[in-house]
């Protein structure tokens, strides 16, 4: 079984990610058992048999999709991916800031695809909690990053109030 | 200026840090080339021509003579003895190793100075007026906004992965020292009649390939909500701005196609749920901040010093210098004095360390041991007392500083152009030096008066050649180098983007295209007009004649 990263530790993934073949039509397309992480067309197009199956169903963004577009389902969803197909595009660092400040989710936000280690902090604090990183880079050594800097200036997710409104003299 | 805290100093050390082990992991070859690039670009430091090319924060372009000795030293030890200010309060060196670099930084890191975002696809360098808290037309001296919006953008998490660069440039005077009408967000200090401070928020201009002026968003927003505000803008931006060609992901380019109407309704949509949240600016802040660019120890003087009236009587040298190089000064018997980096023949914006240290030295002698760096490319001592003036300028006469040119057509901006940028089309330094010869008789100058010549090796106009008066581009042709020209651009507060005059030029043929240009403006002017007067009273027709004859002419028919 894989890892991720999940509160700051390396630990066993459970999900299987679902991605759709090029052309293959979400309503109809066949689903591993057990715990699994659908694409959003899928998550639409299957909401009640998905629902209704069982095993814990998450949903994945793509960049081109918003927390916007699970604003009502965040009560269902356990977990909701978010995706960096390359890491230099940077939508997905909006996309769950706005699930944790704005719609209040609270279940695991999990970064997949292009994922790597010098971007952890940035996605640490803009509400993600688990991290899949991309293969074949070394876990261990990722969990450093979290402590990059120890008192950043903004107000994000994991911190509402900038340090202006903290600051001692 | 603002001082280091305790948070301040442990970010741009950690920061060292930080760097210092993505070098290392880059070099054991766990980082990639590509993934390792926008992490050093992120850091000031790019891959060109020469060597990789290290640029250098200075904040809203405040520099401390300690901050300054500090360039120097790694400008001697790293680079080969000079520094480079570009146009947007930087300083870029030239050659060192990347190895080198994080202990550049941790150098910097001493004098609470950085590499932070100074390129990238990030919230970059805050820019302002040179003028800054020393100028006679402030309306609110804007480096304590600056500063808070310094820290807001400092690794901000949202928004390290934009689509393109993103550059927020605050003017706080009437008039226009910052060229807000060309930035990603541009920001005007207002004041309404009952004493309400706020902004005019301009946002989508830029210059580059695309050059367009921004459009304003909104008129008036209370100063409290910048940070959120500009949070709104960046998150439309971030969300939506364009990434499938770099050449179209600016923000102007959303802005435009969505309509500025569309685009303030989407930022505004945004900026509901954000507005009054934890990140409006609380007075105690804005004091504390505001606490660090309280006035220096002025001394009382008589408003204008007989001393100084009497050297320039007596020296005509001395008197150009300060008509040139001198400014008017809010404080009675002082005055604000530009230093030129322009002297003819050398690269526009270059300094040496030794030059870098006299600077230091006159601004603990002069002024209150600070300095600032000018988008054009010079460096200015804010307050130097009138009675003094007359000792100084011997002294930056001695460090190659006096030039008397500010304002005049030797004092061009100009980017590092082909000598040093693997983007350049074209050189640009020697043309630049090839003009500046040209125009070596200081009657000759001084007669020509205010015109700025802007110039860029390339169409990402890191030179400004599009608001240039005269703006010079160097263009491929070929695979030769050829240079476009423009007229009628200008920057301050009606800036607007020059016209294509026509065909382009050899390198050889630029001075005289200069020439004939400047010579039929004198032959046209009137009483009191500079080129751009004369320019918007005649248009461009005329000017386009006086360079191609009347080929022009048939083809304008
Ligand atoms: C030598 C290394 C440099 C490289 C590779 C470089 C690259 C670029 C590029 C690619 C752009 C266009 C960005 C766009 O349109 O999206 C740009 C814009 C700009 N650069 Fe540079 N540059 C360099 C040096 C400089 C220097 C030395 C200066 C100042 C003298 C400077 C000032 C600017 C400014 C003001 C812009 C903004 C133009 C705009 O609004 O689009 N750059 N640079
Ligand atoms: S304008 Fe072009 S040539 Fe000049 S520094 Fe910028 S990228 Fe290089």
């Amino acid at each position: 079984m894989t890892q991720i990263i999940k509160n700051r530790q390396a630990v066993a993934d459970n999900y299987t990610l679902v991605t759709l073949a090029e052309g293959e039509a979400p309503a109809s397309t066949a689903l591993p058992t057990g715990a699994i992480i659908v694409p959003l067309a899928v998550w639409q197009a299957q909401k009640s048999e998905l629902t209704t199956r069982g095993t814990p169903v998450g949903v994945w963004l793509d960049v081109t999709e918003g927390a916007e577009d699970v604003a009502d389902d965040l009560a269902s969803l356990p977990v909701i991916a978010v995706n960096f197909p390359k890491f230099t595009d940077g939508r997905g660092y909006s996309t769950a800031r706005l699930l944790r400040e704005r719609y209040g989710y609270t279940g695991e936000i999990r970064a997949i695809g292009d994922v790597l280690h010098d971007q952890l902090f940035l996605m640490a604090r803009c509400g993600f909690d688990a991290f899949a990183l991309r293969e074949g880079k070394d876990i261990a050594k990722a969990l450093n990053a979290f402590a990059t800097f120890k008192t950043p200036y903004q107000a994000a997710a994991d911190e509402s109030r900038p340090l202006f409104r903290r600051r001692t003299a | 200026m603002y001082r280091y805290d305790n948070y301040d100093q442990a970010l741009v050390d950690e920061r060292v840090t930080q760097f210092r082990d993505q070098v290392a992991r880059w070099k054991a070859g766990e980082l990639s080339d590509e993934e390792f690039r926008p992490l050093r670009l992120q850091n000031g430091l790019y891959v060109q021509r020469h060597a990789p090319m290290f640029r250098v924060a200075v904040p809203y372009g405040m520099l401390s003579s300690i901050q300054m000795r500090c360039l120097a030293t790694l400008g001697r030890k790293y680079d080969r003895g000079y520094g480079h200010f570009t146009t947007r309060h930087n300083m870029q060196f030239n050659w060192p190793a990347i190895e080198d670099v994080p202990d550049m930084l941790a150098a910097l890191a001493k004098v609470e100075m950085h590499a932070i975002q100074t390129s990238g696809n990030c919230i970059r360098n805050v820019t302002t007026d040179q003028f800054a808290g020393v100028a006679a037309d402030e309306i609110l001296d804007p480096r304590p906004l600056c500063e808070i919006l310094r820290q807001w953008s400092t690794f901000h998490p949202e928004f390290a992965f934009l689509p393109r660069k993103f550059k927020i440039a605050v003017n706080g005077a009437k008039e226009d020292r910052a060229l807000t009408w060309f930035h990603d967000i541009g920001l005007h200090i207002l004041k309404t009649d009952d004493g309400m401070v706020g902004f005019r928020v301009i946002v989508g201009g830029g210059l580059g390939r695309t050059p367009i002026r921004g459009e304003v968003v909104r008129e008036f927003l209370p100063w409290q909500d910048i940070l959120t505000y500009c949070e709104a803008i960046l998150r439309v931006y971030n969300r939506y701005g364009r990434r499938d060609n770099s050449y179209k992901a600016r923000i102007k380019i959303l802005v435009q196609a969505l309509g500025v109407k569309e685009f303030a309704r989407q930022v505004d949509a945004e900026w509901e749920h954000l507005k009054g949240g934890p990140a409006t600016i609380t007075q105690a802040e804005y004091d504390r901040v505001t606490s660090f660019f309280g006035a220096p120890a002025y001394a009382i003087l008589p408003a204008i010093d007989e001393s100084f009236i009497a050297h320039q009587a007596e020296s005509l040298p001395f008197a150009r210098w300060a008509e040139r190089n001198v400014r008017p000064h809010r404080i009675p018997g002082y005055a604000s004095v530009t230093l030129s980096l322009k002297k003819p023949g050398t690269a526009p914006g270059d300094v040496t360390s030794e030059q870098m240290e006299a600077a230091a030295d006159l601004a603990d002698r002069y002024s209150f041991g600070e300095l600032r760096v000018t988008h054009e490319q010079n460096l200015v001592l804010a307050d130097v007392e009138q009675r003094q003036l007359f000792a100084l300028w011997q002294e930056a006469k001695a460090a190659n500083f006096a030039t008397p040119n500010i304002g005049l057509l030797t004092d061009m901006i100009v980017c590092p152009g082909g000598d040093f940028c693997d983007l350049a089309n074209a050189k640009s330094i020697p043309v630049a030096n090839a003009v500046q010869d040209r125009f070596d008789d200081l009657d000759y100058l001084w007669d020509i008066g205010d015109i700025e010549i802007n110039f860029s090796g390339c169409m990402n106009s890191c030179g400004h050649h599009h608001v240039g008066n005269i703006g010079i581009l160097g263009v491929d042709k070929g695979n030769e180098e050829w240079y476009q020209i423009t007229v009628g651009g200008e920057q301050g507060n009606n800036a607007q983007l020059g016209k294509v005059i026509g065909r382009s030029f050899p390198a050889g043929e630029v001075p005289d295209v200069i020439e004939k240009l400047v010579r039929f403006y004198i032959a046209e002017r009137q009483e009191g007009e500079h080129f751009i007067d004369t320019f918007h009273r005649i248009g461009l027709d005329p000017f386009k004649v006086a360079v191609y004859g009347d080929k022009a002419r048939l083809k304008a028919a």
